[in-house]
C-alpha cells in the first residue's frame, strides 16, 4: 500500500503502526530476537519444566500437614512436613508470651494493621484522624503487650496529665506565658500524682508481661516497626546536624554517625546486653528488649542520616536560595522546600535501611532474645522433630520476604505517587 | 547608626552601597563597589561574565557576604544580624536566571509559599493575591500545574509572579533570559516592561540591550569587579567613555 501524501505542514497525528505494540511484539523482542536468545531461551524453559514441579510437589502435593512427630510425617508422605510447623505455629508467632494473654497481643496487631493502613492509605475515611491514631497507638500498643501496674500508671499519668495541661490552657492566665507555666506546672503535678496513687494503690487492669517472654514474629515486629519509626526522625536530625554551621553540633553528630556505622551491630547489641549495665548506678534495672530498641534505633539511624544526607545534597543550592530570598527561615525552608524534596531521591535508599534493620533483627538471637530464627533453631532441637531445618528456614523465609516486598512495593508506590515533573 | 537617622539621611534612596568589597577566599571579587539605587529606579548591570554583576546583586539580598563596606536596603543596613537580614529579604524579591521554583508544589503553591509562612496572611487571601499576580503574568489556568509541566518562559514568569506575590519594593533580576530558548526571551522580557512601567524600583543583569534601552534609567557596565562606567542608557550606548566599555559593546552589539 503506497503512503498516503500529505502538503508539508498538514500532516495529522496518526496511531502508532499495529506490529509496535502488544504481547506479539514483546515475546518476540525478548525472548526470540535471535539464535542465542532462543537457545538461551528453550534451556531455560526446560530447566523451569524440571525444577517447578519438584518443588510444587515437595511444597504441596507430596506434604504432610498433619502428623505427631517426624517420623509419621516421612511414614505418610515424601514431600515437606509442615506438620512440625502447624504444631509449633503459636509458638514462632508469640514466643513464650503466656497463653492465656495472647488475645493482647492478636488485639494489638489488629490495631497496628489499621493504624498501618490509615497512615498510608491516601484514600482511607477519616484519614484525617491520622496524626491523633498514630500517636495514640504507640501508648495502646505499649499498654497491651507490656501492661502491669507501673507501666499503666505512666500512662495514666501521661494522659491524665495532657488532659489537665490542656485543660488548664484554655482557662487559666491572661497572657501566653502564664498559660504556658500555669499548664506546666499542671500537667507536671497531675503527672506524679496520678503515677503516685496509681502505684501505690497497686491498680493494674491488665496483668504485667515481662519483655524476656517475647519472642517470634511478634518479636521481629515490635523491634522493625519502633525501629523503623524511630530511626527516620533521628536520622533527619543527625542528616541536618551535620550539615550545621555549629561546629559542636556538627561533630557531635558525624562522631555519631562515625562510630556507630564503625562497629558491627551485634558489638552494639553485645554492649546492651551488658557493658550497659556496668555503666549505669548499680540496681538500675534496664529492661533488655529496650535496651536493644535504643541500639537497633541508633543503629539505623545512623545508616538513615548518611541516606538523607545524600538526598540533601541532591538539592540543587537554588532552592535553599530561592526560599533564603523570600525570607524564609531556617526551619520553615528545611521543612517546606528541603526535606521534601530531599526524602522524595532519598525515598529507595530509606526503605533499604528499613529492610535492613527489619532483617537485622533477627541478630538478637546473640544474647539470647528468641526471633522466629531462635525459636525455629530452639524447634530442631527437639528429638522429635530433628532434620527438618529446610521446612523451618524456608518458613521464616517466607515470612521476611512477604513482609518486606511489601515495603518495597510501598515505596515504589510512594515514589510514583510523588512524581510531579516528567519522567527521566 | 539608628534606623530613623539611616532613613533620614537616604531619602527616597532604596539602596545604598558604599565602599563594598568582597573575597572569595584570596580572591578579590568586588572592588570599591559605590551604589545609590532611588526608588522607581530601572537599572540594567551588563559587563563580561565574571565581572562580579551577580554576586554584587546578590550581596543586596545577602545571599552573598561582602566582608568590607556598607549596604543599606530599604533603610534597613545588612550585618550579621539575622533579623535585619530577614527584614531586607522580605521587601526584596529575586528572580533567578535557573528559576528556582520549588518542583515538589504546585504553580499556586509556589506563589502563596512565602506570603503565609513570611508574612503570615491567611491561605484563602494569598491564594486570591497569588491568582490575581499570575493573571498578570498571563498564566492563570496553569496555576494546578507543577512547574515542570511548564515551559522555561511560562517557568519564569511564574518565578515572577512568585516575588511579587510578597509585595517586594525593590525586584533583583540576576540573568533572567540567559537560560531561555529565544523564542521565549520575549514573553519574560514582556513581562518585565511592564512591571517597569508601573514604577517598580528594579536591577537587572542582563545582556538584553533591547531591554536596557526601552526600559532603564541608568545602565551599569562592570569590569573585574568593578563598576568601569554608569550611564543613561542613551549616552551609555552611543557615547561609551571607557575603552572596555567600548570593546564590550562592540563585541555585543556587532555580530
Amino acid at each position: 500500500m503506497p503512503e498516503q501524501q500529505y502538503e508539508p505542514g498538514t500532516h495529522p497525528d496518526l496511531p502508532p503502526p499495529f506490529a509496535a505494540s502488544g504481547p506479539v511484539k514483546w515475546v518476540r523482542e525478548n525472548l526470540f530476537s535471535s539464535p542465542t536468545n532462543i537457545a538461551l531461551t528453550v534451556l531455560a524453559m526446560f530447566f523451569l519444566y524440571k525444577i517447578i514441579p519438584g518443588m510444587f510437589a515437595w511444597t504441596f502435593t507430596d506434604a504432610t500437614f498433619v502428623a505427631a512427630d517426624r517420623n509419621e510425617c516421612r511414614a505418610l508422605n515424601s514431600g515437606a512436613c509442615w506438620a512440625f510447623i502447624a504444631q509449633r505455629w503459636e509458638l514462632f508467632t508469640y514466643g513464650f508470651y503466656p497463653e492465656t494473654e495472647r488475645w493482647r497481643v492478636i488485639i494489638t496487631f489488629v490495631l497496628f494493621v489499621a493504624t498501618v493502613i490509615l497512615l498510608l492509605w491516601e484514600k482511607c475515611p477519616g484519614r484525617q484522624y491520622r496524626f491523633i491514631v498514630g500517636a495514640l497507638f504507640p501508648m495502646v500498643a505499649l499498654w497491651l503487650i507490656v501492661g502491669g501496674s507501673s507501666t499503666e500508671a505512666a500512662l495514666m499519668a501521661y494522659a491524665a496529665a495532657l488532659v489537665v495541661a490542656y485543660f488548664v490552657y484554655q482557662r487559666f492566665g491572661h497572657n501566653l506565658s502564664a498559660r504556658f507555666w500555669f499548664s506546666l506546672l499542671a500537667f507536671v503535678l497531675v503527672a506524679i500524682g496520678v503515677y503516685t496513687l496509681w502505684t501505690a494503690m497497686g491498680w493494674s487492669m491488665l496483668e504485667h508481661v515481662s519483655t524476656d517472654k517475647f519472642g517470634g514474629f511478634m518479636l521481629t515486629l515490635i523491634i522493625g516497626v519502633t525501629g523503623i519509626t524511630l530511626s527516620l526522625p533521628l536520622g533527619i536530625l543527625l542528616a541536618l546536624g551535620r550539615q550545621s554551621n555549629l561546629p559542636i553540633i556538627k561533630y557531635a553528630c558525624i562522631g555519631f554517625i562515625e562510630f556507630i556505622r564503625g562497629v558491627p551491630l551485634i558489638t552494639l547489641l553485645f554492649v546492651a546486653s551488658t557493658m550497659l549495665s556496668y555503666f549505669l548506678p548499680p540496681g538500675t534495672n534496664f529492661d533488655l528488649l529496650l535496651r536493644v530498641l535504643i541500639m537497633v534505633t541508633l543503629f539505623a539511624s545512623a545508616y538513615m542520616a548518611e541516606v538523607i544526607r545524600g538526598g540533601l545534597q541532591a538539592v540543587p543550592k537554588g532552592q535553599t536560595e530561592a526560599a533564603d530570598a523570600m525570607g524564609l527561615k531556617y526551619g520553615p525552608a528545611m521543612r517546606l522546600i528541603v526535606l521534601p524534596q530531599a526524602l522524595k531521591i532519598s525515598i529507595p535508599g530509606i526503605v533499604n535501611t528499613f529492610i535492613g534493620l527489619y532483617k537485622d533483627s533477627v541478630l538478637v538471637i546473640v544474647i539470647g532474645l528468641l526471633d522466629p530464627l531462635g525459636i525455629g533453631q530452639a524447634s530442631l532441637a527437639d528429638t522429635k522433630w530433628q532434620g527438618l531445618s529446610t521446612e523451618v528456614y524456608l518458613f521464616v523465609a517466607i515470612f521476611f520476604f512477604v513482609s518486606c516486598y511489601a515495603m518495597a512495593s510501598y515505596s515504589r508506590h510512594l515514589e510514583d505517587k510523588l512524581h510531579t515533573g516528567h519522567k527521566r | 547608626m539608628s534606623t530613623e537617622k539611616i532613613q533620614q539621611e537616604l531619602g527616597d534612596v532604596a539602596i545604598k552601597i558604599r565602599q563594598m568589597h568582597k573575597w572569595y577566599g584570596a580572591f578579590h571579587v568586588l572592588k570599591d563597589i559605590n551604589l545609590d539605587v532611588h526608588s522607581g529606579e530601572r537599572i540594567v548591570v551588563c559587563g563580561p561574565s565574571g565581572s562580579g554583576k551577580s554576586t554584587m546583586i546578590r550581596c543586596i539580598n545577602r545571599l552573598e557576604e561582602h566582608q568590607k563596606g556598607d549596604i543599606i536596603v530599604d533603610g534597613v543596613e545588612l550585618t550579621n544580624d539575622l533579623k535585619n537580614i530577614e527584614a531586607v529579604r522580605r521587601e526584596v524579591g529575586m528572580v533567578f536566571q535557573h528559576f528556582n521554583l520549588f518542583p515538589h508544589l504546585t504553580v499556586l503553591e509556589n506563589c502563596t509559599l512565602a506570603p503565609i509562612w513570611v508574612r503570615k496572611v491567611p491561605k484563602a487571601e494569598a491564594e486570591a493575591t497569588a491568582m490575581q499576580y499570575l493573571e498578570r503574568v498571563k498564566i492563570p489556568e496553569q496555576a494546578l500545574k507543577y512547574p515542570g509541566q511548564l515551559s522555561g518562559g511560562q517557568q519564569q514568569r511564574v518565578a515572577i509572579a512568585r516575588s511579587l506575590c510578597m509585595s517586594p519594593k525593590i525586584m533583583l533580576f540576576d540573568e533572567p533570559t540567559s537560560a531561555l530558548d529565544p523564542e521565549m526571551i520575549k514573553e519574560v522580557l514582556d513581562t518585565m516592561i511592564e512591571l517597569a512601567q508601573e514604577g517598580m524600583t528594579m536591577i537587572c543583569v542582563t545582556h538584553e540591550m533591547g531591554f536596557a534601552k526601552t526600559v532603564a534609567n541608568r545602565v551599569i557596565f562592570m569590569d573585574e569587579g568593578q563598576i568601569i562606567e554608569q550611564n543613561e542608557p542613551e549616552e551609555f550606548f552611543n557615547n561609551p567613555q571607557n575603552e572596555r566599555t567600548q570593546l564590550f559593546l562592540s563585541q555585543i552589539l556587532n555580530h
